[in-house]
């Protein structure tokens, strides 16, 4: 048996402190002294490899404390009842004393990495695509405007914007010659071999016609589109786009037009109640014409609102489908009936959203369109609401 | 269509304020577009000034003592005006009065310690006008102490009609009474005209060679007239409406065709010659017309000649060459019919738009056109004297009514109100209608001034308007059961959703004009004859556009003149094939310039965006195609897109070997120069309507999903190609390899370098494997790679890099 205080050291193990390796004598004043010593290389341990080094050199295969306990074999049951407890607690306080060391060692490494980790996060990021995009006025209002009309049960429909002379002004009832027919600027392309001259569809109203032809009533159909005429300034544009509505059945009404007219205000113009005038008027393919005036407050600078002040604004015309398109349309005047009506999409566009300047609507200007277009997620419906 | 109250109310008898007639003028379908009404220049009366002294604290100051006029003493007033000055006579305004130029009401002042009782006014401080260099200063035999609006004339407002097209009747004055009496305002003053008795025949005759364009004639000879200025009433009538006085015979015309929609015209029978034809014009004629301009006329235009040659354009405009003036003794009226489609035709030919036009080509009253002659005779004899011969009608048949059967439930049937059938009757009657017969079904006889009714619906109309549109009730539209299975269309859902999808991706949706310059057209495969205007608005607005590219290019470049370089824009819309209803296709198409990519652009400190280039284009096509519901996985895409792309970098998406379903690229430089754009540029063009109709299938239930309960292993691999090798062809060989446990290929690495030799490049792949029924084996693998590597071998002849 060695002596206790024989201490031995392991080569090329030197620098390490719990390479001593003590005498297996399990006196008190030994294992007391194995203890301090082992828990002050605990506490000296700075990293994760010092502390499996004191682990290995206290509780491994030779370790000093694993040595002490084989000398438990050697003992009479005697001493093996006072030293064994002595021992054990010591091995335990060793083991439990390595795994606080080595817990707050993790944390230390974790708080360093961490905090080396850390970076400026006030640096921007790059604004989402989603975000960045934009949906044009036009388009977004033409999808506010199948939204209201769908729910009223109405198809969109459309048609060419190149068109004959046949569907653009005949079957809707504009005479050869008619002064309204010059009222229209119309673009004409040049004849062709058998001196037809198509041209580009004034108004969105040939689209009438083109679904009569297909199409037996109840016809219920609202036909946004392209239309062009020969003006230009701050109001007219030689392009700009109408949405037009027909309904044919055998009862529909002047009195239905005005409420599915008052209806598609309100959702329009999101307001609860809106005042509408309505004046006689004319247009070749209906009889009666009418007008319809909107009342709005226009007076505060650069915006409108509907639904309250004394000002009228016109806003679209409308009328009972003329007989002679219906008969166009190879429908019987006596048997069905119906009306129609259009607006500008541009115009009331920008009635709602206050864009200035119609021109400015096909210039494609980024900061036009970022400022009035709308976000590609913005998705116009009834449940979702309208506008954004 | 303008007119005044005063002139309103020679034919209509009403208590009506002004306020009350515009209203109705409105209601009743006669659109009240603007009314001047100068009753706040009420207060306003003409002073005279006595004396003008300097003021003692001003130095462009004067003090004036103004007589206001009807006995009261003398007035002090200090003034301003430069040229205020004793004797002056001008309008003058008392304290309480409204001055609306400077928006003040006055009171009594000082003006630097002297009191002022009123102002000199300036046309500007009663807005007359502009000017203000001084106060009004008007003739010496202005009569001080009367109302100054009424000596100037503006106490009569004017009323200015926006008339539809359809309303010849009330191209006039009375016609524009006789509807407001119907209304209910008023009383129609009876005032038959009466003929005139002439001395003998009228001795010019005329021939009408062309009774289609002409449907009556009637002339009369005034001898003996005296053509001087028109009296003040009837000058200032016409000034009210923004005419200029000639001279009475002229005016009297002016006047006849305002008051009753009957446009006349004066020849100075003297310098006719012979007898007057009514005829075409001969091809290439010439007439010197009453506005200084010669025109050349055509054969379908219609003239009034003589033995000199044309003396009038026929229903638009005289000639000049027999035309009054102050010399002229003898005159020939004429008051004719003339047809509404020719005098339209000839007019926008020759580019004439004159009052005798406008009521011509809408269809003046025809049996008006005896008694215009008569009130024109009148008005001569009245103010020019001379000695009527009788009058010469020729060619005209008689009216014969129109007759509409008109239901009287139509009101209801169309406008959905109750409107007694008695009320309708008596509606119809004061318009000049006459119903005949009883019951629910009566003949209606439309009157000679109401070329626009023509059925049923028409008589609706004219009972609506008077018996008040506001009388209408909405009510709700009936259910609508089956009256249409869905509301878009699967192009309309794919152009919506298209929109939408490009937007997330960063782009702003651009609208551009459906035509462009020809050069921009004939880059992009367009510029056929079939799509060009014949009467473009600006000659860079020519042709239909063949694409969307060459105007979304040029937007891109109009962005980055004005200094934003990095933009992204797309469009959905129509492109243009040809003229035909089904040659428009809807094509999605975008651009991207400068460093626009998906994920930003410019600068940044996470990394800066590089130029946009091919295959960024090629993602937006994609990504629109997948939003359109294309088959992504079945695509094809093929080098080389068309000759507008660079020919290296573009490409063309087919599905099957005939559906190209879109284009996209880099572009030729030839085409941006011929845009006058710089790049970088990138672009696609996806033919939404060329992606097929989704296959009905009778469930929407999704097929069952197939999870592998064996873990997915990926293996890479190298292969050295030919640089003409295609990834995509590797791509779908390495997927070929085993269609059932290769889930998919992914290249990760392209690599060209001299240690591969000559023409040669690598391409790397990472293989998705997935086991399905067991756990593959070291032999599986070995197998499966042999089987890729042989493939690949066999279709690209590439060999895996050692």
């Amino acid at each position: 048996m060695p002596d206790v205080t024989e201490l031995v050291t392991r080569p090329g193990m030197a620098r390490c402190p719990t390479e001593r390796v003590f005498a297996v004598n399990a006196n008190a004043g030994n294992l007391e002294a194995l203890e301090a010593s082992l828990l002050a290389d605990i506490a000296s341990a700075a990293d994760e490899a010092s502390i499996e080094a004191v682990r290995l050199a206290a509780l491994g295969k030779k370790g000093s404390i694993s040595e002490v306990l084989k000398t438990l074999g050697a003992m009479s049951a005697e001493e093996r009842q006072v030293k064994g407890p002595a021992i054990n607690g010591l091995k335990n306080r060793i083991t439990e004393a390595l795994a606080a060391r080595k817990a707050e060692l993790k944390d230390v490494a974790i708080t360093a990495r961490l905090a080396a980790e850390k970076v400026d996060v006030t640096l921007p990021v790059r604004q989402s695509p989603a975000e960045r995009g934009r949906i044009h006025p036009i388009s977004q209002v033409i999808d506010e405007i199948a939204a209201i009309f769908g729910d009223l049960g109405f198809a969109i429909a459309e048609g060419p914007d190149i068109e004959s002379d046949h569907y653009n002004f005949t079957a809707l009832n504009f005479p050869e010659g008619h002064p309204a027919r010059e009222m229209h600027d119309t673009f004409f392309f040049q004849p062709d071999d058998k001196g037809e001259r198509k041209l580009l569809r004034t108004h969105t109203s040939p689209v009438q016609i083109r679904t009569m032809e297909k199409q037996k009533p109840p016809i219920r159909i609202v036909i946004p589109g392209k239309t062009y005429r020969q003006d230009s300034d701050a109001t007219h544009s030689p392009m700009f786009h109408q949405v037009e509505g027909l309904v044919i059945d055998k009862s529909a009404n002047v009195a239905n037009m005005k409420w599915v007219l008052e209806e598609f205000c309100k959702a329009f113009f999101e307001v609860p109640s809106v005042k509408m005038r309505f004046r006689p008027s004319f247009f070749p393919f209906t009889e009666p014409s009418l007008e319809v005036d909107i009342q709005c407050d226009r007076s505060r600078p650069g915006e409108v609102r509907f639904g309250e002040g004394s000002d009228w604004m016109e806003i679209l015309g409308c009328g009972m489908v003329h007989p002679n398109v219906l008969r166009h349309g190879g429908l019987d005047p006596d048997e069905y009936q119906g009306f129609a009506w259009g607006m500008g999409i541009d115009r009331i566009a920008m009635l709602k959203y206050g864009m200035p300047d119609l021109r400015a609507f096909f210039d494609a200007d980024v900061r036009w369109l970022s400022h009035y277009g709308f976000r590609p997620l913005d998705m116009p419906t009834l449940f979702g609401g309208l506008s954004p | 269509m303008k007119f005044t109250l005063s002139w309103l109310k020679d034919h209509l008898e009403t208590d009506a304020p002004l306020s009350e007639i515009v209203e109705r003028l409105t209601s009743i379908g006669l659109e009240v577009e603007h009314v001047d009404d100068k009753s706040s220049l009420k207060p306003f009366v003409i002073a005279k000034v006595l004396t003008a002294v300097q003021h003692p604290d001003a130095d462009r100051l004067r003090v004036l003592t103004v007589d206001t006029g009807n006995g009261k003493p003398p007035v002090q007033v200090v003034c301003g005006a430069p040229n205020a000055r004793a004797g002056l006579i001008g309008a003058f305004a008392a304290p309480g009065a409204y001055v609306p130029g400077i928006d003040v009401t006055l009171t009594v002042g000082k003006i630097r310690g002297v009191e002022s009782h009123g102002m000199m006014c300036s046309e500007r401080e009663l807005q007359l006008s502009d000017e203000h260099n001084g106060i009004i200063d008007l003739p010496e035999d202005a009569p001080v102490g009367t109302s100054f609006a009424a000596y100037a004339h503006l106490d009569d407002p004017l009323i200015e009609i926006n008339l539809t097209p359809n309303r010849p009747d009330a191209t006039s004055v009375y016609g524009i009474a006789r509807d407001l009496a119907a209304s209910g305002l008023g009383t129609l003053k009876s005032d038959p005209i009466e003929a005139i008795a002439g001395k003998g025949e009228t001795p010019v005759k005329v021939t009408i060679e062309a009774p289609e364009l002409c449907l009556g004639f009637a002339l009369r000879l005034v001898r003996g007239v005296k053509n001087g200025p028109s009296p003040k009433w009837l000058q200032q009538r016409l000034i009210a409406i923004g005419l200029r006085p000639i001279s009475a015979l002229v005016d009297i015309t002016n006047y006849v065709t305002f008051d009753r929609g009957r446009p006349l015209h004066v020849f100075d029978a003297r310098k006719v010659a012979g007898n007057l034809v009514v005829r075409h014009a001969r091809d290439g004629e010439k007439v010197l017309a009453l506005d200084g301009r010669e025109y050349t006329l055509t054969p379908d235009m219609c003239v009034i000649a003589d033995d000199n040659g044309v003396e009038s354009i026929a229903g638009i405009m005289g000639g000049e060459h027999s035309g009054c003036d102050e010399h002229t003794s003898d005159v020939l009226i004429e008051s004719a019919l003339w047809d509404p489609i020719t005098t339209a035709r000839t007019g926008r030919t020759l580019s004439i738009i004159t009052d005798a036009r406008y009521r011509f080509e809408r269809g003046v009253d025809p049996e008006f056109m005896v008694p215009g002659i008569e009130l024109a005779t009148k008005l001569v004899l009245d103010l020019c004297g001379g000695t009527p011969a009788q009058t010469e009608v020729v060619g005209y048949a008689g009216h014969t009514p129109k007759m509409v059967r008109f239901p009287l439930a139509e009101v209801k049937r169309l406008t959905g109100i109750e409107v007694p059938g008695a009320t309708s009757l008596d509606i119809l009657s004061r318009l000049g209608f006459k119903p005949e017969g009883s019951g629910d079904v009566v003949n209606v006889a439309v009157p000679s001034w109401r070329p626009d009714v023509d059925g049923k619906a028409d008589l609706v109309e004219e009972v609506m308007r008077i018996h008040g549109v506001d009388n209408i009730v909405s009510q709700p539209l009936g259910a609508h059961d089956a009256v249409n299975g869905r509301i878009l269309t699967t192009l309309q859902i794919r152009t919506r959703t298209a929109k939408r999808a490009l937007g997330v991706r960063g782009m702003m949706e651009a609208v551009t004009w459906s035509f462009i310059p020809a050069k921009h057209a004939e880059l992009f495969g367009g510029g056929q004859t079939a799509l060009k205007l014949a009467n473009p608005i600006a000659a860079d607005m020519s042709d239909m556009r063949p694409s969307l590219l060459p105007g979304l290019i040029a937007a891109a470049q109009r962005n980055a003149d004005r200094g934003i370089g990095d933009v992204a824009l797309f469009e959905v819309s129509g492109t243009y094939e040809g003229d035909g209803a089904d040659q428009q296709r809807r094509v999605a198409a975008g651009v991207r310039r400068g460093t626009a990519k998906l994920e930003g652009s410019g600068r940044n400190w996470a990394g800066n965006s590089g130029p946009v280039g091919v295959f960024d284009a090629k993602a937006d096509a994609i990504a629109a195609l997948e939003a359109c519901g294309a088959p992504v996985d079945r695509l094809q895409i093929e080098p080389r897109g068309p000759a507008w792309y660079h020919p290296g970098r573009s490409g063309t998406i087919k599905l099957g070997p005939k559906t190209v379903l879109g284009t996209f690229g880099e572009f030729h430089p030839k085409t941006l120069e011929g845009l006058d754009a710089s790049g970088p540029l990138c672009g696609f063009e996806v033919f939404v309507d060329a992606v097929p109709e989704p296959k009905a299938k009778p469930t929407k239930t999704k097929p069952k999903l197939e999870l592998s309960a064996f873990q997915g292993v990926k293996r890479d691999f190298a292969f050295v190609v030919d640089k003409s090798v295609e990834a995509g062809t590797l791509v779908r060989a390495a997927l070929a390899a085993d269609k059932k446990l290769i889930s998919g290929v992914s290249v990760f690495d392209i690599f060209e370098g001299a240690s591969l030799g000559e023409g040669k490049k690598s391409i790397a792949i990472e293989v998705s494997i997935q086991p399905l029924e067991r756990t593959l084996t070291d032999e599986d693998f070995e197998a499966l790679a042999r089987r890729v590597v042989e493939n690949v071998g066999k279709q690209t002849g590439g060999v895996l890099r050692g």
